[in-house]
């Protein structure tokens, strides 16, 4: 029978497969793409206005209680927690600013995205996973629609604008846990609490809190939204976009969170 | 079971496949394969599992790249065509799924206005509700309109699947396994279907399946797909009237001879 290499008088060569090394790069180069082609896609017309508003409200208005109840905690424990090493140094007046500093430089944008990396980043990359698997995305391509911008652009989009905002609000509830044992153990009035915190906050806290939370926002979007879209064989790829999506989008989030917090530091001196 | 009319000599060729190869990894699927769709006509591909039916349609809407040979869809070459061009062409050539690929995150309605309110924004919305309503209409199942995919039978699912593909007036059809996994009523009144979509929206089709019953019944002409190219191409009695031992298990398991 005549084959391929005969036909062509191509000399066929035994192609080996590429090692660990070529296949990260392969893949890095793959994610470079794809976020190129975001930023093409997000501001080039037409644009997906009414889906991007249904995925902020998915995002966010869906984290709401698992958000607050986790707010709520780490506010209340972090004050509770802290309150015998500053009493050692007859401190304790310090508490509230303590607890909005570390609320509002670490602690809200780290949980919230953390959060949101298990909760909003899984839920994507399983959506999105069975969405290739079952070949909806297909089929949005041959209708002639753009499923890049419709699934991801608008995914990406909406956590990035989200989890800012989840974050001041899982900083705010922090305050209200903080408030509630400060108030119990001491008997401090809100106002007294409130004025306190806020004379302690700076420009620059606000600043680099919603900047980190922008950069993790749009980094639990991609990677949920790469995993989920280049998702392949099958249930078991599905599952494995769902996982790599909170696995990898947690590690970056920490890796960020360091490189972050030395680049503000040079400006705090 | 009545078998369709042959197709008329010196119509026009809408899908023209020449000396086309697609492999994957050391797999050659496709090895030099030649084929003609002419227009009005209902093209059936038979084979077996894995010989590269399904590759093929979806070489022909370009959901997959050939590693080799020519591909013209309504006159334009895929071999040279830029995204925006393939994007236009798409909106001429409907894709039925095996599986429907419905959203399912969206109504049977949603689904059918999708690809519709997006190709064409200049729409009202009295326009995309009657063309809904049109579609809907003429798979017989208006009554879903507010329905989930998931609340859907197979046949239904089937249905809505090719009238998501009719919303946007295709001139070519791509049925991939239209009947698979179906009960024999159900398969009919799909290829009942198939009938009334070519002689309603005058389209031209490739049908690919391994149902017998469906290829006798839609099909104008037959093309038999046997180690990578098509090796018996005519009316469904020219291709099974033979002793070759690819082809005649077929005829026999289908038609329990």
């Amino acid at each position: 029978m005549e084959n391929k290499a005969e036909k062509t008088n191509l000399q066929v060569k035994e192609i080996k497969p590429p090692g660990k090394l070529t296949r990260m790069f392969l893949e890095l180069y793959e994610v470079y793409i794809f976020i190129g082609r975001f930023f093409k896609e997000a501001f080039l017309p037409p644009y997906e206005g009414k889906e991007l508003m249904r995925q902020c409200y998915d995002i966010g208005y869906r984290s709401l209680l698992l958000i607050s109840t986790t707010g709520f905690i780490t506010g209340m424990v972090f004050t509770k927690q802290s309150r015998p090493s500053l009493a050692e140094f007859g401190a304790t007046s310090w508490l509230p600013s303590l607890v909005a500093i570390a609320l509002l430089r670490t602690l809200a944008p780290l949980l919230t995205a953390l959060i949101a990396a298990g909760k909003v980043g899984s839920s994507i990359g399983a959506e999105l996973g069975s969405m290739r698997v079952t070949e909806q995305i297909d089929a949005m391509e041959v209708s002639a629609t753009n499923p890049f911008k419709f699934l991801v652009t608008t995914r990406v989009l909406a956590s990035t604008i989200t989890i800012p905002i989840l974050t001041f609000y899982t900083a705010m509830i922090g305050m209200l846990g903080a408030l509630l044992n400060v108030h119990l153990s001491e008997g401090t009035s809100a106002t007294a609490f409130f004025q306190s915190s806020l004379e302690s906050i700076t420009f620059l806290d606000i600043t680099a809190s919603t900047v980190k939370a922008i950069i993790f926002g749009f980094t639990i979007g991609i990677v949920g939204c790469y995993q989920g879209y280049n998702s392949s064989k099958g249930t078991e790829g599905v599952g494995k976009a769902a996982n790599a999506a909170v696995v990898i989008g947690m590690f970056l989030i920490f890796i960020e969170e360091v490189v972050s917090v030395q680049f503000f530091a040079l400006f705090r001196t | 079971m009545e078998e369709k009319k042959a197709t008329p000599a010196g119509l026009e060729k809408v899908i023209e496949i020449r000396n086309l190869y697609k492999s994957f990894g050391t797999f050659d699927v496709l090895k030099g394969v030649d084929l003609d769709l002419f227009k009005g006509e209902n093209l059936v591909v038979l084979g077996k599992s894995g010989t590269g039916k399904s590759v093929l349609i979806k070489i022909i809407v370009g959901l997959l790249t050939a590693d080799e040979g020519e591909v013209v869809v309504l006159g334009q070459h895929l071999e040279h065509i830029s995204y925006k061009e393939l994007l236009s062409l798409r909106l001429k050539v409907g894709f039925s799924f095996q599986a429907s690929a419905l959203y399912d995150s969206m109504t049977v309605g949603e689904n059918l206005k999708f690809p519709l309110v997006r190709n064409q924004r200049s729409l009202s919305k009295a326009e995309v509700a009657k063309a809904v309503d049109e579609v809907l209409d003429a798979v017989g199942l208006l009554n879903t309109i507010d329905q989930m995919p998931s609340e859907l039978s197979g046949g239904q699912r089937k249905r809505i699947g090719i009238a998501r593909t009719l919303i946007l007036r295709p001139e070519i059809m791509l049925y991939d396994e239209p009947t698979a996994g179906l009960d024999p009523i159900t398969c009919l009144e799909i290829n009942s279907l198939i009938n009334e979509v070519q002689e309603r929206f005058h389209t031209s089709s490739i049908v690919i399946t391994h149902d017998l019953t469906c290829a006798k019944a839609v099909g104008n002409r037959i093309a038999m797909l046997l180690d990578g190219k098509f090796e018996r191409v005519g009316r469904f009695d020219e291709v099974f009237t033979t002793s070759d031992d690819r082809v005649k298990p077929f005829y026999d398991y289908n038609f329990i001879k």
